[in-house]
């Protein structure tokens, strides 16, 4: 299982790297986007409230993991998926899926933290603690986005679908995140922060058991 | 008897009409009569809310036994849990404006009750991004089932961690320690039970409805 899981995911890799004008497309999204919001903003650096810098971090984030995302399930070719399928486990599919997306995520939020903090400005004060909010945010985004796309990929016009069927069960994650990278951003005490980030956990705990059961019926399909 | 309950929603909701509006209340400042709005608020999100899970019930036995019916059920339910969400909102929208002085205020329990619409328009919409039957049946019964456990921790979990307007939470009771003398009482719980019922019979009426639908359909 273990091993079917980590040739899954080599699979995406390898797969990634070889068209490697997607990734080198979202990267330039999540850069485009920051710039867009820098330009729109007209900053220089720390001009902007705490609480905006954050919203717009987070806002940016969440609309580059759908982009990213959405396609998980749509790049290969009908037959290809097909194939998969007689080769592996629902299970595995959906479980190298959601780790895929999430290194995916890690490396794309990264990136954009990284030219966010350069050209907005960087009143984090606590960046432990924001990093660790940017990986758990990876990790709920990705497995939530990831069963989402599978829905939507199903259906026709599926990116509109994509967008209205994720809003709003992301939102509680959402909420969690921002209220954690809050409390980063304003230095706070860590243990302030402690209930937020075990509800999170326990939503991404939930999101992945949802996953695995309900995976193999998307699948069948 | 299988029509008890059609019976007992006319019985106590004509029961709630008539002594909801002229039976005593307890005086309080701010609510004064808008209090009885308690009969028609908050029983719909207990219809709701009774309604959405015959829903999401509905979806789970679809998908271990795809049969076609427990689909067209899990459907139809949504459909009357929107209906009630709607009618929920719009009444206690008014009630906000008569006693906060806004038609929406940012409180957790709006935003949870704005939400799971939300998602739950999502579903109708997804449902109707399908032709074939199968599929979307199986799908819609996946997302129905996701949704809903992603929902339960905002409407639990979300509210008791910050303080509220809304009554029920965040160190605000609901109407209990008002309600002295019991006499909201004898109509509240009437009223949940009988808004449930009447939930549950519109349900049946549109199952019937789509029935006969089909039946029409396969004839031509």
């Amino acid at each position: 299982m273990l091993r079917e899981i980590k040739a899954l995911i080599d699979k995406e890799i390898r797969l990634e790297l070889r068209q490697k004008y997607a990734l080198n497309g979202m990267i330039l999204y999540i850069v485009s986007t920051v710039y867009v919001c820098y330009l729109s903003f007209r900053l220089k650096s720390n001009e902007i409230d705490k609480i905006t810098w954050n919203t717009l971090f987070w806002i940016i984030l969440l609309f580059t993991a759908m982009n990213a995302i959405a396609k998980s399930f749509t790049q290969e070719r009908f037959g290809r998926l097909l194939y998969y399928y007689t080769l592996a486990s629902p299970v595995g599919i959906i479980l190298s899926k959601i780790v895929y997306n999430m290194l995916l995520m890690l490396v794309l939020a990264l990136i954009g933290f990284g030219v966010y903090a350069i050209v907005m400005g960087n009143p984090v004060e606590d960046i432990g603690l924001y990093l660790l909010s940017i990986f758990l945010g990876a990790v709920g985004f990705s497995s939530t986005l990831t069963m989402v796309a599978g829905i939507a990929s199903k259906a026709e016009n599926s990116s509109t679908l994509m967008a209205i069927l994720s809003f709003p069960i992301i939102i509680p994650m959402l909420v969690m995140l921002l209220k954690i990278s809050k409390n980063a951003l304003d230095g706070l005490d860590r243990a302030s922060s402690l209930d937020e980030i075990l509800t999170l956990l326990a939503i991404d705990a939930i999101v992945l058991v949802l996953s695995v059961i309900l995976f193999p019926y998307l699948w069948r399909s | 008897m299988k029509n008890w309950y059609k019976i007992l929603a006319v019985v106590l909701l004509a029961y709630v009409m008539i002594w909801g509006f002229l039976g005593p209340i307890p005086r309080q400042p701010v609510l004064h009569e808008t209090a009885r709005n308690l009969y028609f608020h908050v029983p719909m999100w207990f219809g709701m809310l009774a309604v959405l899970s015959v829903s999401v019930w509905n979806s789970v036995q679809y998908l271990r036994t795809s049969d076609m019916l427990h689909d067209t059920k899990s459907a139809e339910y949504a459909n009357t849990g929107i209906l009630f969400g709607i009618v929920g909102i719009a009444t206690g929208s008014i009630w906000a404006r008569y006693t906060w002085g806004a038609w929406w205020t940012n409180d957790v329990k709006l935003n949870g009750a704005a939400i799971g619409l939300l998602i739950y328009f999502a579903y109708v919409i997804l449902r109707g991004s399908f032709n074939d039957e199968q599929q979307r049946a199986r799908i819609s019964s996946i997302y129905n089932i996701f949704a809903v456990a992603l929902l339960i921790p905002l409407l639990i979990i979300l509210p008791r961690m910050t303080d509220s307007l809304h009554p029920g939470n965040g160190g605000n009771p609901g109407f209990k320690p008002m309600d002295t003398e019991h006499t909201m009482r004898v109509v509240f719980y009437p009223a949940c039970i009988g808004w449930i019922c009447l939930g549950f019979w519109i349900t049946n009426l549109r199952l019937r409805l789509k029935n006969l639908e089909q039946i029409h359909q396969e004839n031509n």
